[in-house]
């Protein structure tokens, strides 16, 4: 009796889905859609939490006031990101605190991209313009995302990315146009930003697990490679006009597909740093840990003192 | 790791601009309702979304359950001549 129950209302569940129904907090839904959807929500809040750091370890060091003032800005962006996911992954029965801690113990995972340090200022630049750029790419579909409060975070956080990419690409235009040096910066930032911004949209389709019902659930409007391939696409030309070099020789306008080819992606070097062996895993870990236990007396501290205004309120 | 004391959640109001409703935008944990306001003004409003805040404790709001739907909404596609479109109006009268 159950089973036939549930069966008739996951082809409930499904037909609103066809018929591009909208999927609110409150409906049912299949234990294994909730799942998938805590899941990707967390680490998508993880990367905009973690994704702090890298840009966050120049904000003293900015080279003027205006690059420090949007900087910050963007910065300040990324924890308003990362609080409306925390919050849509709430409005599925997750735990905000435990979500939290499992980003601390290692269970839970945030984008590779986070991993690696950001050694010259021109990396605030290539962060902004590729790493920014990338995460636009995979969530401007998620906009359209079946479950309706994750559609609607990504409606807000894709209006405030947009600056995002451009004050990164605003950085590149300034280094890849001045001195030597200043160029020779910004080309090193590329090189060494390229390969793991194209990781950043998840492993090949043929390794991709999750992929194929995550599309038939529309949590998923693209494949990983489809993004991929739009991102190439619309990167080229932009390093082309900065007059820098793509640090990929395979890289050529494919006139027959009407796309650009790209070399073979290093997927070893991807799964190591997943697998918590990238450069800068433990340092980014370690910093938000420490963050929570230093900011725990603040957090009791403003609870207690509610607690004792409301009791003295009520005496 | 030892457990801290959550705060509440907050569900966050915004008037955009003198004249329109206050809509809901989002939520947010914050340990009373000066610092939920405080919070949504930093969360939501930074590109000058809005001019007016409410603050609710998430707990506090009373919802519909979606499983009523078909009771509790169906009358009102069963009253069609609640809508103006229901009625003919004559060739000729206007200002109807
Ligand atoms: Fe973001
Ligand atoms: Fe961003």
């Amino acid at each position: 009796m159950m089973e036939i129950d549930n069966k008739e209302l996951e082809n409930k569940f499904q037909q609103k889905i066809d018929r591009d129904i909208k999927i609110e907090p409150n409906d049912w839904m299949p234990d294994a859609y909730r799942t998938t959807l805590i899941r990707q929500i967390s680490q998508h809040a993880h990367s905009e939490v973690v994704g702090m750091l890298p840009e966050g370890n120049w904000i003293t060091r900015a080279p003027n006031l205006r690059r420090k003032a949007v900087l910050l800005a963007k910065v300040q962006d990324e924890a308003g990101h990362g609080l409306y996911l925390y919050s849509a992954a709430e409005t599925l029965g997750a735990d905000r605190e435990q979500t939290i801690d499992d980003l601390h113990s290692g269970k839970a995972k945030y984008s590779s991209i986070f991993n690696y340090p950001t050694l010259t200022w021109a990396d605030m630049g290539a962060v902004g313009w590729l790493v920014d750029g990338a995460a636009i790419m995979n969530q401007v579909p998620l906009c359209r995302c079946s479950y309706g409060p994750y559609a609607r975070a990504m409606i807000r956080v894709c209006k405030e990315e947009s600056f995002h990419q451009r004050q990164g690409f605003e950085i590149m235009t300034k280094l890849a146009g001045g001195a030597i040096e200043q160029k020779e910066m910004a080309q090193d930032a590329l090189n060494r930003f390229w390969w793991p911004a194209l990781m950043m949209f998840g492993p090949s389709d043929a390794d991709s697990s999750h992929t194929e019902q995550s599309m038939k659930w529309k949590i998923k409007r693209h494949t990983n490679d489809e993004l991929r391939q739009m991102f190439v696409d619309v990167t080229v030309p932009q390093i082309e006009t900065l007059g820098l070099t793509v640090p990929d020789p395979d890289v050529k306008w494919n006139e027959v597909k009407g796309r650009y080819d790209y070399g073979p992606i290093d997927w070893d070097e991807f799964w190591q740093v997943v697998g918590g062996n990238g450069p800068c895993n433990k340092e980014r870990v370690d910093a938000r840990r420490k963050a929570k236990e230093d900011g725990k007396w603040v957090v009791e501290a403003a609870m207690a003192f509610t607690n004792k205004r409301n009791s003295k309120k009520s005496a | 790791m030892e457990k801290s004391k959550e705060w509440p959640l907050w569900e966050v109001f915004i008037r955009s601009k003198q004249g329109l409703n206050h809509k809901h935008v989002g939520s947010l944990r914050a340990s009373d309702a000066t610092m939920a306001i405080d919070n949504a003004r930093d969360v939501y409003t930074r590109r000058s979304e809005g001019i007016s805040i409410w603050v609710v404790p998430s707990n506090n709001i009373t919802a519909s359950d979606p499983s009523d739907e078909d009771s509790l909404f169906e009358p009102a596609n069963s009253k069609v001549y609640r809508h103006p479109t229901f009625y003919d109006v004559p060739d000729g009268i206007s200002h109807m």
